[in-house]
């Protein structure tokens, strides 16, 4: 009887996994008939497989490689600028009263300028070369990354810190040992944060004018009516986007590894 | 008793950057016995509400003393006081001066145990233990745990523990310190009452073998019978019962005595409870019938 079961429980299984597919393979497959059979425009869509031929050629040539890595240096540039000041101030008036007196005011006002907001300005700064994506990136970061570690460095429990400074932590080791590690998970919040921030802010300092890159290569391909590349160039923010979360996320799984919700 | 604020003889006064002696200095001999305490006219009070007035306390060495009394009357701001957490404003504390141990010039160890067992979550039990202590400290810090009965556990993470085990790692990172003067503050509060039951034989079998001053406070009254030699309870701001227990130990916590005990102290805090003013021995009675209900069935 129990043998009986069992294929049925497993067949169950592969179809509860299955199931989530199901409807993107539909769309895919509609998707292709469509764009074959001449009711979708290639200037609207190209169909799925001229995609993957167009992301295979710009593999072959390089192209896609080249742009890939500029794209990915200004993120993560504008990401070490920005996310690393923002750490660092929200360190120091976390941890210290006359400096969040002096700075948390004027970084919660600032904080409420949509970082998209400044783009006139930081053309009119800037003009529209390097400095000014990087800069667009690293304000856009910042704000998660202090805002959080400042929290974070707050909401330490006042309780273990009254306990271990009587059995003589103080100074640095009680910043190692219990105020950074009870920040942590605040501070990983705001870096996921402004992982997600960093990739939209990119897009658009890319898009509105970049000579390399991913946004350099997705504008050049409109003015072709490239339609196939303008495709590749969306998957692929997409998927350097999950590339980040899941690294992101694989941080917090080790860092937090005490963590009751990651036992 | 004169106002002059004079706390904390043999200890310097600044509360929060207290520094304890550093343990890898000063290898603490197995044997240092516990310290005595005397405690007068000791006054606290919080902006408007004065907590402690003039209480005054004197505990032999390495004797066991409960603390009992009703909710918010100042127990833990007491043991808080005596662990230097807190500056008292006004009477006079020593610690140790009557200890008859001239050999050790170090500073008295103190060690205090709250009543949520505090340990760093993302420590490891082990690294829990040896907190503040330096690498060289590990086996001393793998006796304790052993001492407490967690030697298997070293390696996991507190939130992987049940609430008593937490507090034995708790007890065993106080132990690590080779403590004279041991205060607890309802560390068993949150436990369940098989788990106290284990708990009170295992700070027992320690007191015993380490030979601390031992500091108690506590609501179960049943508890304070069963562990001390005194009972003390604090009522506004002093101390109003002083009750010596003259059991012999192990206590058996069916006896007559024991029960007679229980009943005399339960009685005098229930009157602090203000329990019908006009017949407050039957309703203390009352409620004994219930406790010693409840001793049947625990033994
Ligand atoms: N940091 C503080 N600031 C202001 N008031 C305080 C502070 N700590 C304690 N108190 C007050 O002092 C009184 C005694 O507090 P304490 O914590 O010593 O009570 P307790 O006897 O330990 O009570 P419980 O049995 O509920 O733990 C309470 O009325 C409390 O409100
Ligand atoms: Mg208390």
């Amino acid at each position: 009887m129990s043998a009986s079961r069992l294929p049925y429980q497993s067949w169950r299984r592969l179809g509860a996994n299955a199931l989530p597919w199901l409807l993107p393979l539909l769309i895919l497959g509609a998707w292709e008939y469509a764009a074959r059979s001449g009711l979708l425009s290639t200037r609207v869509l190209p169909e799925p497989w001229a995609v993957v031929k167009a992301a295979w050629h710009l593999v072959q040539t390089g192209e896609m490689w080249a742009n890939l890595k500029v794209s990915a240096g200004r993120a993560f540039a504008g990401l070490a600028i920005g996310g690393g000041l923002g750490l660092l101030l929200g360190l120091l008036t976390g941890l210290f009263v006359p400096a969040q007196v002096a700075l948390d005011t004027t970084l919660q006002m600032l904080r409420n300028i949509p970082p998209l907001a400044m783009i006139p300005l930081v053309i009119l700064w800037f003009g529209i070369d390097e400095g000014a994506k990087l800069f667009l990136v690293a304000l856009g970061v910042f704000f998660p990354l202090y805002l959080n570690t400042f929290h974070g460095i707050r909401t330490v429990d006042r309780n273990l810190i009254e306990m271990a400074r009587s059995y003589g932590l103080s100074g640095w080791r009680l910043y190692r040992d219990v105020i950074l590690p009870g920040a942590l998970p605040s501070i990983l919040v705001g870096l996921r944060f402004s992982l997600g921030l960093m990739w939209v802010l990119l897009i658009v300092a890319e898009t509105i004018s970049s000579s390399s890159g991913i946004g350099y290569m997705t504008m050049n391909a409109r003015e072709f009516l490239q339609t196939d590349v303008v495709l590749v160039g969306i998957l692929l923010y997409a998927l350097l986007g999950k590339i980040a979360d899941v690294a992101a996320k694989g941080l917090e799984r080790v860092c937090l590894r005490w963590h009751p919700s990651y036992q | 008793m004169s106002a002059a604020v004079r706390t904390q003889l043999l200890r310097d006064s600044a509360p929060a950057g207290r520094e304890q002696p550093v343990v890898g200095a000063s290898v603490p001999t197995p044997d240092r016995n516990g310290l005595a305490v005397s405690i007068r006219g000791l006054e606290k009070h919080y902006g408007e509400r004065q907590v402690l007035r003039g209480l005054s306390l004197d505990i032999a060495r390495g004797s066991f003393v409960a603390i009992v009394g009703r909710s918010g009357c100042g127990k833990s701001t007491l043991l808080r006081i005596v662990a230097g957490l807190e500056q008292a404003d006004g009477g006079r504390l020593e610690i140790g001066a009557a200890s008859a141990c001239p050999a050790c010039e170090d500073r008295p160890e103190v060690r205090l145990m709250f009543q949520d067992a505090r340990l760093l979550p993302w420590k490891s039990v082990i690294d829990n233990v040896r907190l503040g202590l330096p690498r060289s400290a590990l086996p001393a810090a793998r006796d304790a745990l052993r001492d407490v009965g967690l030697e298997d556990r070293e390696k996991d993470w507190p939130a992987a523990l049940s609430g008593g085990q937490r507090q034995r790692v708790a007890l065993a990172r106080a132990l690590v310190h080779r403590p004279q003067l041991l205060l607890l503050d309802e560390p068993l509060g949150a436990l369940d009452a098989l788990t106290r039951i284990e708990m009170h034989a295992l700070i027992e079998r320690l007191w015993r073998e380490h030979g601390f001053t031992a500091l108690l406070v506590t609501h179960d009254v049943q508890e304070a019978v069963a562990l001390a030699d005194r009972v003390v309870v604090i009522e506004e701001g002093a101390i109003g019962l002083d009750q010596a227990l003259g059991l012999a130990r192990p206590r058996a916590r069916g006896s007559q005595e024991f029960a007679a005990l229980e009943n005399r102290v339960l009685t005098r805090v229930l009157q602090q409870h203000g329990v019908d003013p006009g017949a407050p021995a039957t309703a203390a009675e009352q409620v004994d019938a219930l406790r010693l209900e409840g001793v049947r069935w625990v033994i």
